[in-house]
């Protein structure tokens, strides 16, 4: 096999029982919700703040912050505008994680009333996106756990599996594979093939290359160590790239001058 | 570099958090090697199609519901 996966431990920086995961018996699932986090977004897909770590310096503060003060305090209109901000976000990741559009519909509910009621726990050094991020993924996952039967996986058991570890399929792609097929037929395809994602694989690959959260944020959102969520994010994508390569595969003659 | 060196940094490829000296290993064995080469391409345009494709959108007419849903909730508490 090409790749060992590196060591999967997990993150638990306030002593919270680890929560595990019933899933079907062939997915392995891996996330679960600590109280704390360490975020620290490099991508800023969601949000356009930088804070600056390096202590002494000047700090800009994130404009949610304001927001999330004001709602503290009972405007509703401030934590209105955290909704509008962040709704489509939720309800993308719930969707990846759930794969269930009624169970994405109530995560983004759930998840924004659970936030609401539980500002006063939000830490103003963390941004507040990473941090209802960690919620929602904790909403999804427990309703993915409710449609599922099977055994439990803890999210320290390692994931076992050989598909995306060795690419098998070395045909090149079609120079624009997305123009192959039209929008809503690409979207199928795209929806299709992460479904067929475990669900640890699909929430890493969600959080990482779909809302562009660091590496560190995935980490923290999911309670895994740093080098379990590489691993992770390395294998959806090589998998993702198996399985998308029947569909934007050259055909032959392609390509050629 | 073996083809297996290159695939335990393919993410940090894509990521471009490779070095300069790490990078010309990397560019190296990918000028011998067509393999890795077709690997790192679509690998790197399967991120780039679920980043700009938008798959699971949420309508505005029930973006407006949910809105409405949670606000009450929060108004309610």
């Amino acid at each position: 096999m090409f790749l060992k996966p590196t060591a999967d431990s997990t993150i638990q920086p306030s002593g919270v029982p680890k929560p595990v995961m019933a899933v079907a018996e062939t997915d392995e699932l891996s996330a679960v919700l600590p109280d704390e986090f360490l975020p620290e977004m490099d991508d800023g897909k969601a949000v356009d703040g930088e804070i600056d770590p390096i202590e002494g310096m000047s700090v800009e503060v994130h404009p949610d912050v304001a927001l999330v003060e004001r709602a503290k305090g009972g405007d509703t209109a401030a934590f209105e505008k955290l909704v509008r901000q962040y709704d489509r976000q939720v309800f993308r990741i719930a969707q990846h994680i759930t794969q269930n559009r009624e169970d994405a519909e109530d995560v983004v509910q759930d998840a924004f009333f659970k936030a609401y009621q539980k500002l006063d726990q939000f830490q103003g050094n963390s941004k507040f996106y990473t941090w209802l991020v960690r919620i929602a993924v904790n909403e999804s996952l427990m309703r993915l756990r409710k449609r599922k039967t099977g055994r439990t996986v803890s999210i320290d058991e390692d994931v076992e599996t050989d598909e995306g570890s060795m690419p098998r399929d070395l045909a090149d792609w079609s120079p624009n594979p997305e123009q192959l097929y039209g929008k809503s037929e690409l979207a199928e395809i795209l929806r299709k093939t992460v479904q067929g994602l475990p669900p640890g694989f699909r929430t890493v690959f969600v959080l990482r290359d779909v809302e562009g959260l660091s590496t560190e944020e995935t980490a923290s959102s999911l309670g895994l160590s740093i080098p379990a969520v590489k691993s992770r994010l390395l294998r959806a994508r090589l998998q993702l790239r198996e399985r998308l390569s029947r569909y934007f595969r050259k055909k032959n003659g392609e390509g050629v001058a | 570099m073996t083809c297996s060196e290159f695939m335990a940094k393919l993410d940090d490829c894509l990521d471009h958090k490779l070095d300069a000296e790490l990078r010309a290993d990397v560019d190296e064995h990918l000028r011998g090697c067509e393999h890795c080469l077709i690997t790192m391409n679509t690998t790197k345009k399967t991120i780039e199609i679920y980043r700009s494709n938008e798959i699971y959108e949420l309508p505005d007419s029930l973006r407006v519901r949910l809105e409405a849903s949670i606000m009450a909730r929060c108004r309610k508490c």
